[in-house]
């Protein structure tokens, strides 16, 4: 990007895409401001589906049947393709993808701070497709109108796919809460322990979000963090309820004149934490992360010197052809 | 870190078409990282066709692709924008006619 001024046209005809509500795409002139952004909250977003594989994976090989098992699987195999998909549009913003990935285990760049809380039993596998996956939904319905057109595309693919770990989580738990005392116990434990987390999801409130207005502008974001978690609340609240488990919030109560709920206030102190790199378990996922790229090297390695040797070969073979 | 420069340069994006159904035509729905056209076919399945989504795959090397602007200023598509007539809404039928 060179950061010369640009012709005013260039300026104006993007301010009018917007303004009509019609998508940025890759090779549009876009202002500096706008790709740093993007990148940065695409990233974000795509480091936040890489590492969010973990805490499931933990349950993975402790299933308690083959049906969770291969529904475990296949969920935690649909989050890495949310990375995935992510990072391609990332690459259209001209950010490189090896080096995201040196961001993250760097940590120059934040992943949610949500995937940073242990799994300790089996209900937290149904708690966060129910909580976690829920939020995220909140989060990225709104995105699938986002201004720039890969982001707001590879959204409506997500959200396609967001739908069955929300359920599957959520049947797991009723499947528990059918079971013994203990199952019950485990789910309320769960419950308890995800809760906030899933609430700070949104980020920070909005009187503490200075990026968000110039996101809105840009249309990069729909809603403010605020407005999202509230309709989160608001949507959870009856399945709570219809699931039998108690949201450990005191202050939670139906407010008739606001038209919504009413809840307490969210621990900012340990969500600063967190983000930070102090949370429970950000240590280890950042090394399980690393661990898995350099793992994985040889495999790099030896992919592209096949393919280096057959194109070679190919070359060879057909060079008279021509 | 040489070597990893190396590895950089030896897995290619592609760009990934999918033909959804029998009678369409492929459709862009994003890229991946590849060594080589066979592997970018095998990821593009595993990536964007898990529930059925495809019944062929096209890859293609993103630096093989030729592209004009999409921006809409472009005059590379000023002929299209002019020609309205080959919009079926450019011609006025009555009301009465069935089936237009
Ligand atoms: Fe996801
Ligand atoms: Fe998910």
């Amino acid at each position: 990007m060179s950061t010369t001024t640009p012709e005013p046209s260039l300026e104006q005809h993007f301010e009018d895409v917007i303004a009509r509500d019609q998508r940025i795409e890759p090779r549009d002139w876009m202002p500096d401001g706008y790709r740093k952004t993007l990148i940065r909250q695409v990233a974000q977003h795509a480091h936040s589906e890489i590492i969010g594989m973990q805490p499931e994976a933990n349950w993975i090989t402790r299933a308690p049947s083959l049906r969770r098992k291969a529904i475990l699987l296949a969920k935690v195999q649909d989050e890495a393709g949310h990375g995935l998909y992510l990072y391609s549009a990332a690459e259209t913003l001209g950010a490189d993808r090896t080096e995201l990935t040196e961001n993250l285990i760097e940590s120059r760049q934040k992943y949610s701070s949500i995937f940073n809380y242990p799994t300790l039993g089996f209900a937290d596998v149904g708690v966060i497709g129910w909580l976690v996956d829920g939020a995220a939904i909140c989060n990225q319905v709104p995105l699938c109108r986002s201004s720039f057109g890969p982001y707001a595309r590879g959204m409506v693919r997500i959200c396609k796919e967001e739908s069955f770990h929300q359920r599957q989580g959520y049947e797991l738990l009723m499947t528990m809460m059918g079971g013994t005392e203990d199952q019950r116990r485990m789910v309320q434990d769960a419950t308890n322990r995800w809760w906030w987390p899933s609430l700070m999801m949104f980020g920070p409130p909005d009187h503490n979000s200075p990026n968000t207005a110039q996101s809105m502008a840009w249309k990069i974001k729909r809603h403010t963090n605020d407005e999202l978690r509230q309709r989160f609340v608001d949507m959870t609240v009856p399945q709570a309820e219809a699931l039998g488990v108690t949201l450990p919030d005191p202050e939670l109560r139906w407010n008739d004149e606001r038209g919504h709920y009413d809840f307490g206030e969210i621990d900012w102190a340990e969500f600063t934490q967190v983000i930070a790199g102090n949370g429970p378990c950000n240590t280890q996922r950042l090394a399980q992360r690393r661990r898995a790229h350099e793992d994985g090297a040889w495999v790099r390695d030896a992919a592209a010197a096949y393919a280096a040797k057959h194109a070679a070969k190919h070359a060879g073979k057909h060079a008279g052809d021509r | 870190m040489a070597e990893h420069r190396e590895i950089r340069a030896g897995w290619p994006l592609f760009e990934v078409f999918v033909r959804s159904k029998r009678g369409l035509n492929h459709v862009h729905v994003g890229s991946l990282r590849a060594a080589d056209a066979e592997m970018a076919l095998r990821h593009a399945r595993d990536l964007y066709t898990r529930r059925n989504e495809g019944v062929s795959i096209w890859v293609v090397k993103s630096s093989d692709i030729a592209a004009s602007s999409p921006d809409e200023k472009d005059p590379f598509f000023a002929p299209s924008a002019d020609k309205v007539y080959r919009h079926p809404t450019f011609y006025d039928i009555p009301e009465h006619v069935p089936h237009m």
